[in-house]
């Protein structure tokens, strides 16, 4: 390694050199110098955890330090370090007194005693720590040459003093290719350089901020943070639909939504005023988390676990703090108690994990328009009727007069025969059938009634159901009822017979055949009747159609003859349902003892409207009563008929959306503090608040989840603009100027560029949050323009690049690596959104997926999509993007590590997609590369490359050439097989080419799809 | 499988570095690169950076330089195994005690199920006349040389948190993997193969890729999974009509032109990145060599019970896991997800036994015999136990955390030796009780490793496997 021995050596003779050593020993600086050694060395102990802290001393504030603890306030004497107690027991050799303890295995090098002694003689300055104090923009500082940027005086200003000088700027082509791939993470064509060439940099920047591609590059890093996937994860991994929020994402960005914006419709967009369906899909954020669906699961322990990872998720995307320490005890280095960590919590809590079907604009208008035409309606059949006001009350209050009371049943006990379900029973006595369900259940209550005379099966609306519900996944179908009594003293439950079964609606009857190997058994979808009538098979079925789907139904079923349910006996009622997909999500169950009762045809909505005071009826209410009555009246048939007309034509979405719904005030859940984070030990009750150490609520906000995420990217947070900043940067530089993107804390280091941070973060705030801004401000910087060659003294001193005296170089990202070979040979399929599409995934990784998967590899134009559309399958992470280091999504990643592996290698040369690409670039190479082999190389070189190739280069590769063409014309290779896969099967060739050449091209294009400077950005 | 380190693993010293830079920078003193350099030199670092598979000593002198995992997925039922209950049998179809279910939760059952005796009779064998089960003669065989842990526990009873908690230490997913910190803390010996190998039979797991992941350390400590059909690295075969001379010549060209630019660009990324490739080259000869089990005698084939050496299956894996290890591997990991028998207890006990007694103990015969037992730690287990009640009918159990049974041997580790015990049912620990977290602390210790001091730095948190937990069990060390 040539290279390598030119660096040792320079090092070498950098060592000779030496470097001077200071003289004078000026005060230490608190925040780079102390502060992390407090963090680090002390602050598990005498930190921010009460709880945890020894000897009632904390070091971590200065009124802290200076109070002391249990002995006395001489731990730290300002302007005394050697009669401190601090130094004392730093400086003590016996270990029984040293601090920090051996047995923590943090003990302190002589230099940090001698800065912490220093630094009480100075008089222990404190200084709160830099990142929750709001960034300044320090003035730019003065250079020589004098910078027009403001990124280069920053940059430039602290070369000096390392020993460094900027790098000349790259070659224009190379810096066109290296600005294509970051703005829109493809690669530029010969036009597209020849465009910059003519152009400029500064119109091509604007170029390709506008182009729909840019937004498909920069979802990709929210999309990390977001734990973005298209399937729920654990082991039933099934596929979600959630690509519509990936589409979100994507079209946000390219429309350039101001990034406090852009959080607080993720956070919070359902409940901004007339919040429209965009603002609802955005709030797919947070649903991003894991969804456990192992068969006997308890819900509400993995409700709590995507929880966690909300606000795991929030803290690394936006706040720039590692919130999950918290979730088990009070934080021991950044100033997040316990109690605020639930806080934060209390705020996600009140929520629906609510999923709806997501329209298409066109179908919106359409749907607005049934609804504009419903209303005329509505508004003809009120005009054609003036009486009609008084007539619908007083058909009101007969109604209410003619209804029964019901007793709702509590549930004792709650399961299914196959163990698979935990239904709950939540307020109202509502039963929720979620997670992972079986399609039966049975429910054990012990009314002690008397005389009771029916039983009362309400279908109800749940918001953790889709579309609101009743049915758990859509339109819902219900078996069969069965009851069962167990007397005192008894273990066997009596059957007792259900008769004479209504309901307030069910659909036409339809007779599907029976299952061929039972012809004879009834089959039979609508009719209440099959309810009772012991066939399983038989189903009662109420869908009211298109766009009246989901309201709540009820059936009402007799008992033979009353029954009488006194204390210590239990009735038990079973619901089969004739499968999965057909549950009722919520369901509640009644008794009555009055003589006789039926659901009476009217829709359960408007009974169950009836049933609340007038004055504090909803709209919805309201609309459902007049609806009920309408159906009542024969003269208004016909029009009642034009409006269900109407109802029929809502249109079939083409996709769904987890999304986030609030839970009316009557329902809001109370936040408890979890003991050690587990969730069946909770504490006291906790208010929603945020934390003590960082900015109040931004003044008016509402205290709920739109005030939280009005409160995370407030103009006052300290963090949210430098973290969204650091972000750009990193996608840019490889390196976020603060190096750990996701924790801005005590423990991570104070950034060297930190003023040059603080900058960009105001100018990023004092532009309207605008990202595109900012990318602008970053790549129109000289400091981006750089060269990315490093002289060997420049790496000496700085391998990893971290003072920015040279342009970025690196990989590139998975995403990157895979549209580059797709753009460069011409497969590629550019397309805005749409439905995530499955990559070729070799058999030997689809056979060991747990319960097995359903996959088929997209053909045609689809297998060449971008990679942002790839469908990623959480537990069967792409075998192609994981080797280029793709994060699966089952938790935030704010920073991808970069990898370099012999998989990686493999998958470059001979992953499917990958081949399919060098062998198009092998055809379009002879159709457009020139007329020789010679322009050919340079052309395609180029194209892979963003150069052209020198003359060692061209050379090397056209031996290869050569030698390749000779084996295939020696018999060694296959020209077809080479080219095509297929010993049968010609290549497309282009006028004038042989398959030889097709083939022999293959093998070159392999090659340079494989280039270190192909795979990089550079 | 070598390569530079990740930003990651400098950062570290490139905080201290920039801390020490700014020191001088703001004494007033005008320091030159050359001062970077020093310091980079005092802090162990040069400006080429160390491959982060490299070899590294561990915090002790260790006893076991290599791991066998046979992790038994989907949770194997103790007491048809390991930990006979003569109590249970006699109150078989009876319900428990009441005091036995205070504050109990079963993942399916109604915790008032009845008691279901164990399935198999039990037999002693050995010099320490070891109780196994019926189901298991060839682990009996190797009684002596095996230590039975009757006393495990668990935090998770559904299947993909519980394998996620036995492999990583959490329930949460994202953290790094038994291997990967093994791989972290102790390097890579293997020349031409991955540090850490996976290899699956039966159906794929619960817990998925993340079982064997490297989490938040970088993907490279991460497992790689050798495959039993198709290509046993995955890409590993050349595209259709290329041969092996076409894949030297393009790499011979890849390399060169990859030299040219390393010359003129000086990013060591690209040295590595030509280590990559040719060690990609390599592994295409020496996976498929690994995989070819027709070099091994016939005797060998049979003591393992492989039938066709061709066709995937557990025991074919423990042979695998055999050459792997003999190969310098570091962590070799087999799962068979198998074992979920909530019905059909017999049948499946059965089979699941067929497939794995023989094959599981020939492998630490195998590796005794060529010396390799001693500093090799072997694991067999799953990620819980089986309820003593019965599920649906008289055929089945449910998951059960607070008692189950694994075994370990080798490396340190006592032989011949059962540790801690459970009631009479088998639904809880009596005696000795061994946390997940202290069986990986104990791990971690035969390995040289101190589960206090093996830390990576994430989000300014210096993450364990074993999190705040975790003691090392010096009962089950010899």
């Amino acid at each position: 390694m040539h290279c390598i021995r030119v660096v040792a050596t320079s090092l070498v003779a950098f060592v000779l050199a030496g470097g001077a050593l200071p003289a004078a020993e000026p005060t230490p600086d608190f925040e780079r110098e102390i502060q992390p050694i407090l963090a680090e060395h002390c602050s598990a102990c005498h930190g921010v955890d009460g709880a945890s802290r020894q000897a009632g001393l904390r070091l971590d504030t200065r009124d802290g330090a200076l109070a002391g603890g249990d002995s006395g306030p001489t731990a730290i004497l300002p302007g005394k370090g050697a009669e401190s107690l601090v130094v004392n027991r730093i400086r003590s050799t016996d270990p029984t007194t040293v601090m920090p303890p051996p047995e923590t295995q943090k003990p302190l090098s002589d230099v940090q005693k001698a800065l912490l002694e220093r630094w009480i003689d100075a008089g222990a300055p404190y200084a709160p720590h830099w990142a929750f104090v709001s960034p300044k923009q320090a003035p730019v500082p003065e250079v020589s040459p004098p910078a027009a940027h403001p990124i280069d005086a920053f940059v430039r200003a602290k070369l000096p003093a390392v020993g460094l000088e900027p790098s000349p700027p790259a070659d224009p082509e190379i810096l066109c290719r290296r600005l294509w791939l970051d703005l829109v993470g493809l690669p530029p064509s010969a036009d597209d350089v020849a465009a910059y060439l003519r152009d400029g940099h500064d119109a091509t920047v604007d170029t390709l901020l506008a182009s729909d591609r840019y937004g498909e590059k920069w979802a990709r890093h929210w999309l990390d943070l977001a734990r973005y996937s298209d399937t729920n994860g654990y082991e039933k991994d099934s596929p979600r639909e959630q690509w519509a929020w990936r589409d979100w994402v994507i079209g946000a960005i390219n429309r350039d939504l101001p990034y406090d914006r852009f959080v607080i419709e993720q956070v919070a967009g359902d409940l901004l005023p007339n919040a429209t369906q965009d603002q609802i899909v955005a709030t797919g954020f947070l649903r991003n988390s894991m969804l456990n669906e192992e068969g006997a699961i308890i819900p509400e322990e993995f409700r709590m676990v995507e929880m966690f990872d909300r606000i795991d998720c929030l803290g690394k995307a936006v706040l720039g703090i590692s919130a999950q320490c918290a979730q088990c005890h009070t934080h021991k280095f950044d100033p997040l108690t316990h109690d605020e960590y639930y806080g934060l919590f209390a705020f996600l809590n009140n929520t629906h994990e609510a999923r709806s079907s997501v329209y298409t604009p066109a179908q919106l208008e359409q749907i607005g328009s049934i609804r504009a035409r419903v209303a005329e309606a509505e508004a003809a059949l009120k005009a054609s009727r003036p009486t009609w006001e008084a007539e619908m009350n007083a058909w009101a209050e007969g109604v209410k007069a003619g209804l029964v009371s019901w007793t709702a049943l509590e549930a004792i006990e709650l399961g299914s025969v196959g163990g698979l379900n935990h239904p709950t029973q939540e307020e109202e006595r509502v039963i929720l059938t979620l997670g992972m369900h079986g399609p039966e259940i049975f429910v054990v209550t012990e009314p002690k009634l008397t005389g009771v005379t029916a039983l009362r099966l309400e279908a109800l609306l749940h918001g953790d159901l889709f579309q609101f519900g009743p049915g758990r996944h859509g339109p819902w179908a219900l078996g069969e009822v069965e009851a069962f009594v167990q007397r005192p003293g008894s273990e066997a439950w009596e059957k007792v017979t259900l008769v004479d079964p209504s309901a307030d609606f069910s659909e036409p009857e339809s007779a599907p055949p029976p299952p061929a190997d039972k012809p004879n058994e009834k089959r039979s979808i609508g009719p209440v009747a099959n309810l009772v009538d012991g066939n399983h098979g038989t189903w009662w079925k109420a869908d009211r159609g298109p766009g009246r789907r989901h309201q709540p139904s009820a059936a009402v079923l007799r008992f033979e003859k009353p029954l009488d349910l006194p204390a210590g006996t239990k009735l038990k009622i079973a619901l089969h349902w004739p499968g999965t997909p057909s549950l009722i999500g919520a369901t509640r169950l009644s008794l009555s003892t009055a003589p006789s009762p039926t659901a009476p045809p009217i829709d359960h909505a408007c009974i169950l409207a009836l049933a609340i005071p007038a004055e504090v009826r909803t709209d919805a209410d309201r609309a459902a009563i007049f609806e009920a009555w309408r159906k009542t009246v024969p003269e208004l048939k016909t029009a009642e008929d034009s409006i269900a007309a109407l109802y029929q034509q809502w249109p079939q979405a083409p996709t769904t959306i987890l999304h986030l719904a609030e839970r009316d005030q009557t329902h809001a859940r109370a936040t408890r503090r979890l003991d050690r984070g587990n969730w069946m030990q909770p504490l006291e009750t906790i208010p929603p608040h945020v934390p003590a150490a960082l900015h109040p609520l931004p003044a008016g906000a509402p205290a709920n989840r739109l005030g939280f995420a009005m409160w995370l990217v407030s103009p006052d947070s300290p963090l949210a603009a430098r973290v969204a900043v650091n972000r750009a940067w990193q996608a840019i530089f490889g390196q976020g100027l603060a190096e750990v993107p996701d924790d801005f804390g005590t423990r991570s280091p104070v950034p060297f560029q930190r003023d040059l941070l603080d900058w960009l973060a105001v100018s990023f705030q004092e532009r309207g949050w605008s990202q595109k801004h900012l990318i602008r401000e970053i790549v129109t910087s000289d400091t981006y323009k750089q060269s990315s060659r490093a002289a060997p003294h420049t790496l000496a001193i700085d391998p990893t690049n971290r003072f920015l005296a040279r342009g970025p170089r690196f990989r590139a990202d998975a995403e990157v690596v895979r549209d580059l070979a797709l753009a460069v040979s011409g497969l590629v399929t550019q397309r805005l959104g749409g439905p995530g599409v499955m990559a070729p995934v070799p058999q030997n990784v689809l056979d060991y997926n747990y319960g097995g998967v359903s996959w088929k590899a997209a053909e045609g134009p689809e297998r060449y999509r971008q990679s942002v559309y790839l469908h990623r399958k959480r537990s069967m992470p792409d075998p192609l993007l994981s080797a280029f280091d793709a994060p699966n999504g089952d938790i935030a990643c704010a920073r991808r590590l970069r990898s370099n592996t012999p998989l990686a290698a493999l998958a470059g040369l001979n992953e499917p997609v990958f081949v399919e690409a060098a062998r198009a670039l092998a055809l379009k190479t002879l159709r457009d590369g020139g007329v020789d082999d010679e322009t050919r190389i340079r052309h395609a070189f180029r194209a892979c490359t963003g150069r052209l190739p020198n003359g060692d280069e061209t050379a090397t590769l056209l031996a290869f050439l050569d030698t390749s063409r000779r084996r295939i014309g020696d018999g060694w290779l296959d020209a077809r097989e080479v080219a095509t896969g297929s010993l049968g099967t010609l290549p497309a060739l282009p006028p004038g080419a042989t398959p030889q050449d097709a083939a022999a091209w293959t093998l070159v294009a392999r090659v340079l799809l494989n280039l270190d400077e192909t795979v990089s950005k550079h | 499988m070598t390569a530079f380190p990740s930003p990651e693993l400098l950062r570290d010293a490139q905080a201290k570095l920039l801390r020490r830079r700014w020191f001088f920078r703001d004494c007033g003193v005008a320091i030159a690169g050359m001062a970077a350099a020093t310091l980079l030199e005092k802090e162990g670092l040069t400006a080429s950076a160390p491959n982060p598979l490299a070899p590294r000593a561990p915090h002790y002198a260790p006893k076991a330089k290599r791991v066998i995992s046979m992790f038994q997925a989907g949770a194997p039922s103790h007491l048809e195994l390991f930990d006979f209950k003569p109590e249970l049998a006699k109150r078989s179809g009876s319900l428990p005690p009441a005091e036995l279910l205070a504050g109990y939760r079963a993942a399916f059952i109604n915790p008032k199920s009845t008691l279901l005796g164990p399935k198999f009779a039990f037999r002693k064998s050995g010099r320490s006349g070891l109780e196994t089960s019926e189901l298991l003669p060839h682990i009996g065989s190797i009684a002596d040389d095996i230590c039975v842990i009757r006393s495990m526990q668990t935090d998770a009873v559904n299947h993909a948190p519980a394998q996620i908690l036995m492999n990583t230490g959490s329930q949460q997913f994202g953290r790094p993997s038994f291997g990967a910190w093994t791989l972290y803390g102790l390097g890579s010996e293997a020349e031409n193969l991955p540090g850490y190998v996976v290899l699956t039979s039966a159906t794929g797991t619960s817990g998925g890729a993340s079982n064997y992941g490297a989490g938040f350390l970088p993907t490279l400590y991460g497992g790689i999974p050798l495959r039993g059909t198709g290509d046993p690295v995955l890409y590993l075969t050349n595209p259709k009509g290329i041969d092996r001379e076409a894949q030297r010549l393009s790499l011979d060209t890849l390399n060169r032109l990859n030299e040219l630019a390393l010359d003129a660009v000086g990013d060591p990324e690209i040295a590595s990145r030509i280590q990559s490739y040719e060690m990609s080259y390599r592994l295409q000869s020496s996976a498929p060599e690994l995989m070819n089990l027709s070099g091994e005698p016939k005797a060998v084939l049979d003591r393992y019970g492989i039938t066709d050496p061709a066709q995937p299956s557990y025991a074919r894996n423990c042979l695998l896991a055999r050459r792997l290890l003999e190969r310098g591997v570091r962590f070799v990991q087999l799962f068979h997800e198998a074992w979920d028998t909530h019905g059909d207890l017999v049948n499946r006990m059965r089979k699941n036994a067929a497939d794995t007694d023989q094959a599981s103990a020939a492998l630490v015969l195998d590796l005794k015999e060529r010396g390799l037992l001693d500093d090799t730690l072997v694991t067999w287990g799953g990620e819980f136990g089986r309820t003593p009640m019965n599920q649906g009918g008289s055929d089945g159990r449910d998951h059960h955390n607070r008692a189950f049974s694994m075994w370990v041997a080798g490396g340190g580790f006592k032989a011949g030796h059962v540790h801690g015990a459970t009631d009479d049912f088998g639904f809880n620990c009596v005696a000795d009780p061994v946390h997940v977290h202290d069986l990986n602390a104990t791990l971690l210790h035969l390995l040289g490793l101190d589960h206090l001091r093996l830390t990576a730095r994430h989000q300014g948190r210096d993450f364990r496997l074993t999190d705040v937990h975790g003691h090392v069990v010096q009962g089950l060390i010899a």
